[in-house]
C-alpha cells in the first residue's frame, strides 16, 4: 500500500461482503433445493412469532439439513436482548 | 421438527468423469467427420447472471484460445437484439445472417457461420438484432447445435445474455459445461449462485437426470491490490461460499478496453498478464493442471508504492 493510499485508506469491507453472502447463500439455496412451501412457512412463522414477540425477519432462521434417509428443517428464531 | 422429502442437493462442480455426450439425433443421419472416428463436440456456455461481468470478453478470448490450440470452435451470441460478440471478435461488417436467421431457414448455417480471418478452425455466429423474444427456441438451437455437431465441431461456445430469461435459458439449456463468470463483487457472487441452481435444474441434463452440467467458476476483473488491502474478497472467499472450482482468475486491466477498441480478443494481445490468465484457463480447460497466476500485486519500484493508488 502505498503512503497516499494509507492517508485515504478504503475501509476493509471484504470480509463483511464475504460474511452476508456466506449467509444470505446459504439460505436461497435451502429455498430453492427444498420443498417450494419454505419460503411461505417463514413468512408465517414470522407472522405469528410477531405476535409475541417484536423480531426481525433476519432473526428467523430455517434451514434444511440433510441426514441419513431424512432431512432435518431446523428452525431458529433469535429473540432480542433484554434491555 | 422433521421432515421427509427427496431434496436434490448442491452439486460441485467438476468433479466428475467426462461425460459422453450421446449421438445428435437429428433428421437424418449426421454426415460423419471426414476422419471417419465419431468425434465428440463439447457444448459450452459462458454465463453469469449478472450483466457486464465479463462473459463476451470471455467468450471470445476462450475460443480463440481453443482454436489456436487447433480445436474446431463455433462462438454463438445468444443475446438476441444485443448483438455484441461479432464487435469483439472484430467481424461486425462481415455479419450477413445471424442465428435466429439460420433457425428460420433464412439461409444455411454454413453462410452464417463467419470464419475467422486470425485462427483457421475459428467460426462465429452472429446474435439477431430483432426485437422478438421468441425467435429463439428451444428446437431451433437444438437444430443448429446438431449441425454443428454432424460438421466436426470441437466446441460450442454460447455467449449467455445477462439475467435469467429465455435468453439466457437457451442459453445454458443443452450445455456439457459452464463457465459462471464472476466479479468479487456481492451482486455478482449472488446471481452467480443462482445461475448455479438453473444448471442444476433447468438445463436438458438436468430435466433428462443425465449426469451434471460440469461448472466451472472464472473471476474477472480481479485486483490483486484491493483483495490485500481487504477492500475486495479474494478467489478463495468466493470458491468458498460458491462451493464450486476455478477455472481462472482474470486480473483487472486496461488491456482489455484496447482490445474491444480493435476488435482483437484480448487474449490474442500476448504481453497482456490477461491474454496469459485466459490462456491458463484454456490449459485447465483442456484438462492441464496450471496453478492459478496474477493473485499477487506485482512488485512496483519505490516511487510507484509511495505514489500508486
Ligand atoms: N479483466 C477485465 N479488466 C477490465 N475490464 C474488463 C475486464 N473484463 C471485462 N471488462 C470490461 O467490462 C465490460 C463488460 O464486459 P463484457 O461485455 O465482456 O461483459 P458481459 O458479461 O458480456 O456483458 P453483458 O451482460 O452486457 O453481455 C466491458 O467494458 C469490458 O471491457
Ligand atoms: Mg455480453
Amino acid at each position: 500500500m502505498g503512503l497516499l493510499a494509507f492517508f485515504r485508506r478504503t475501509p476493509a469491507t471484504a470480509s463483511l461482503a464475504k460474511e452476508r453472502l456466506r449467509i444470505i447463500v446459504a439460505q436461497e439455496r435451502t429455498n430453492r433445493d427444498g420443498p417450494d412451501y419454505l419460503p411461505l412457512l417463514r413468512r408465517e412463522l414470522f407472522e405469528v412469532i410477531k405476535k409475541y414477540v417484536n423480531v426481525d425477519p433476519e432473526a428467523i432462521q430455517v434451514t434444511l439439513e440433510k441426514e441419513e434417509g431424512h432431512d432435518v428443517l431446523e428452525l431458529s428464531v433469535a429473540l432480542p436482548g433484554k434491555g | 421438527m422433521t421432515l421427509e422429502t427427496e431434496s436434490t442437493v448442491q452439486p460441485l462442480a467438476g468433479q466428475e468423469e467426462n461425460a459422453v455426450r450421446p449421438a445428435p439425433q437429428s433428421v437424418g443421419n449426421p454426415t460423419p467427420s471426414i476422419t471417419g472416428a465419431s468425434k465428440l463436440t463439447e457444448i459450452i456456455v459462458v454465463t453469469s447472471g449478472k450483466g457486464g461481468v465479463g462473459k463476451t470478453t470471455t467468450s471470445a478470448s476462450l475460443a480463440c484460445g481453443l482454436a489456436q490450440r487447433g480445436k474446431k470452435v463455433a462462438v454463438i451470441d445468444f443475446d438476441i437484439g444485443l448483438r455484441n460478440l461479432d464487435l469483439i471478435m472484430g467481424c461486425e461488417r462481415r455479419v450477413v445472417y445471424d442465428f435466429v436467421n439460420v433457425i428460420n431457414g433464412d439461409c444455411t448455417l454454413k453462410q452464417a457461420l463467419i470464419k475467422d480471418k486470425r485462427i483457421e478452425t475459428l467460426y462465429i455466429l452472429a446474435a439477431s438484432q430483432t426485437r422478438d423474444k421468441d425467435a429463439l427456441h428451444a428446437e431451433g438451437v437444438r437444430r443448429v447445435f446438431d449441425e454443428l455437431i454432424a460438421d466436426g465441431f470441437d466446441y460450442i461456445i454460447c455467449d449467455s445474455p445477462a439475467g435469467i430469461e429465455k435468453g439466457a435459458h437457451l442459453a445454458m439449456y443443452y450445455a456439457d459445461r459452464a463457465i459462471v463468470v464472476v466479479n468479487p463483487e456481492v451482486s455478482s457472487v449472488r446471481d452467480s449462485d443462482r445461475i448455479l441452481g438453473l444448471l442444476a435444474s433447468k438445463t436438458a441434463r438436468a430435466e433428462k437426470g443425465e449426469s451434471k452440467v460440469k461448472e466451472h467458476l472464472l473471476l474477472t476483473r480481479y485486483s490483486p491490490r484491493r483483495v490485500a488491502n481487504g477492500e475486495m474478497m479474494s478467489v478463495d472467499d468466493v470458491k468458498e461460499i460458491l462451493g464450486v472450482d476455478v477455472i481462472g482468475v482474470i486480473p483487472e486491466s486496461q488491456d482489455v478496453l484496447s482490445a474491444s477498441n480493435a476488435g482483437t480478443p484480448v487474449i490474442l494481445n500476448a504481453e497482456s498478464d490477461v491474454a496469459q490468465a485466459y490462456e491458463d484457463a484454456v490449459r485447465r480447460l483442456l484438462g492441464e493442471e496450471v496453478p492459478l497466476r496474477f493473485l499477487q500485486e506485482p512488485k512496483r519500484g519505490f516511487f510507484a508504492r509511495m505514489f500508486g493508488g
